[in-house]
């Protein structure tokens, strides 16, 4: 029984991918094709683009992307936890508390070290 | 169904294999065609709500208009640009349409009426739809364009972030069903819906979902004004559309996830009792199941499309402070609330409706007070802000006075 609904999901996946890339397959075959150079430039402005795309960024995406990981982990070891809840007794919530309190505790440094603020 | 394919002579397991695959095909299709409908209706409330027609010529009430735009789309070229990275700017519509597809898998529409009931299926739905952020990244990344590349960066930031308190108020529903099946999430909801026991979470999730699907007033992932289109700017013909369509597929779905999680789902009146049996396959289609899910649905689809029409977009400092400054801690001391409030009532002996109600009022009387203590935080911290602005006001206008002098 759990294999087969898991082997469910392995026939949707199959599927899934093909439904998007038919129309995409249609649509080069019907459609027009004739390319100029002109016709292949980036679109920005009218102007031509200066530079390259694939630069340095703002730091503050990969302090989020940091600050995320913590969380992301937190809520995975969690959902055991809210599964399991009804069961057990007030010590679940103590631990359960105390686990997201520490975490928690990450978000105020975060927040106090400067890595929220957007400038 | 599997039983007429072994009549037919085929082995149990290739029966059961092809059964999979066409109940697979048939529900991805239908939840396909939705979007056709679901643009139509959103560019008529949209018009009506800014005082306009809007579509109005093709067909009855213009409702062939997003056919007649897919029919155009098809026979547009579909350019890739001389600097992009050719294989990535491929993949991304694809993935992007996938990783919606795959989420329909779990959704259930009656008591033993779902694709598949997964036993993670709470966790499957957000590790799928994380599969979207990665398409949206590999389509700004591919196009090599500024503009692109930046609509990029900003979903990363953006979905990343309010990822985090959707899934703490999704712990919710969870923990009181003690189960992350969906079936199982609905089943919990049979005497009284979520929405009336945690209607902060609820709150929560509707706010964390809009900017999960890039919704206005969440949609800096966009942003015509600023970004001209973001991500999607490089993309033509029908990789633009599959683009388009991942991304209406995904704000249908999380209407329906959330009409799973807080609303009840395919319960109501009679649901488990109206079903259709269907010829030759032998199917029994749960009717009212279906129609209750969908009009669940379309009421929290129809508020997302309010809010949109409503409120102007955010600036992005506001939307990350607005997500790790105020809805993630809410999220993380709003878990805590329920937990501890759903704990002191001892468990109901039956889930009737009188059994189940002292628990739900103590909970909801929990959620009450914890909003009234949000609330009251937040007039003190502006009252210390305004206090702090009015001094530097006070400050610079008596300066430049006495410099006056």
């Amino acid at each position: 029984m759990e294999l087969n609904e898991w082997a469910f999901i392995g026939a949707f996946f199959m599927l899934s991918w093909i439904f998007p890339a038919a129309p995409v397959i249609i649509n080069k075959l019907i459609a027009p094709n004739r390319p100029t150079p002109i016709k292949r430039e980036t679109y920005e402005c009218g102007v031509e683009t200066v530079g390259d795309t694939w630069v340095q960024f703002k730091v503050q995406y990969y302090l989020l992307a940091l600050v995320f990981l913590v969380f992301d982990v937190e809520m995975v070891l969690l959902f055991p936890w809210a599964v399991a809840y009804n069961e057990l007794g007030m010590f679940a919530f103590l631990a359960g508390g105390v686990f997201i309190l520490l975490l928690l505790e990450g978000l105020v440094y975060a927040w106090r070290k400067g890595a929220l603020e957007w400038t | 169904m599997t039983e007429l394919l072994t009549d037919a002579g085929l082995s149990k397991d290739f029966a059961t294999f092809l059964t999979h695959l066409i109940t697979a095909g048939a529900v991805a299709t239908v939840f396909l065609l939705v979007p056709i409908f679901t643009i139509w209706l959103e560019r008529k409330v949209s018009a009506r709500m800014q005082d306009r027609l809007g579509p109005n010529r093709v067909g009855p009430y213009g409702l062939l208009q997003t056919i007649a735009d897919v029919l155009k789309l098809m026979t547009k070229e579909a350019i890739t640009p001389a600097n992009a990275d050719k294989v990535v700017f491929f993949i991304a519509p694809i993935l992007m349409v996938m990783s919606v597809v795959l989420i329909v898998a779990v959704i259930p529409y009656g008591e033993n009426f779902a694709p598949t009931d997964l036993s993670i299926g709470v966790l499957y739905v957000i590790a799928i739809s994380s599969l979207g952020t990665i398409a949206i990244l590999m389509a700004g990344w591919g196009s090599n364009n500024k503009y692109a590349l930046l609509g990029a960066f900003r979903v990363m930031a953006q979905l990343v972030s309010y990822e985090v308190p959707m899934v703490l108020a999704l712990l919710v529903p969870v923990m009181l069903a003690g189960t992350m099946r969906m079936n199982g999430i609905i089943e919990a909801q049979d005497s009284i819906w979520f929405i009336f026991v945690v209607p902060v979470s609820a709150l929560i999730f509707f706010v964390s979902a809009t900017a999960e699907v890039g919704r206005q007033p969440f949609d800096l992932l966009e942003a015509e004004s600023e970004i001209v289109a973001g991500f999607n700017i490089e993309y033509g013909g029908m990789q633009f559309a599959m683009l388009y369509l991942g991304e209406w597929l995904h704000a249908v779905l999380i209407c329906v996830i959330t009409a799973i999680l807080f609303l009840g789902g395919w319960d109501g009146p009679g649901a488990k009792d109206a079903l259709l049996t269907l010829p030759i396959i032998d199917l029994e289609l749960p009717v009212l199941g279906i129609f209750y899910l969908a009009a669940k649905s379309f009421l929290i689809y129809f508020l997302h499309m309010w809010v949109r029409f409503t409120v102007p977009r955010l600036r992005i400092d506001h939307l990350m402070g607005f997500n790790w400054k105020f809805l993630v801690p809410v999220g993380v001391f709003n878990l805590l609330v329920v937990a501890f409030a759903w704990k002191i009532m001892p468990e109901p002996d039956s889930s009737s409706l009188g059994d189940e109600l002292p628990r739900a009022l103590v909970v909801l009387a929990s959620n009450v007070l914890f909003v009234m203590l949000i609330f009251f935080v937040i007039r003190d911290y502006a009252r210390r802000e305004r206090a702090k602005v009015e001094a530097l006001v006070d400050e610079t206008v008596y300066a430049a006075a006495s410099a006056g002098d």
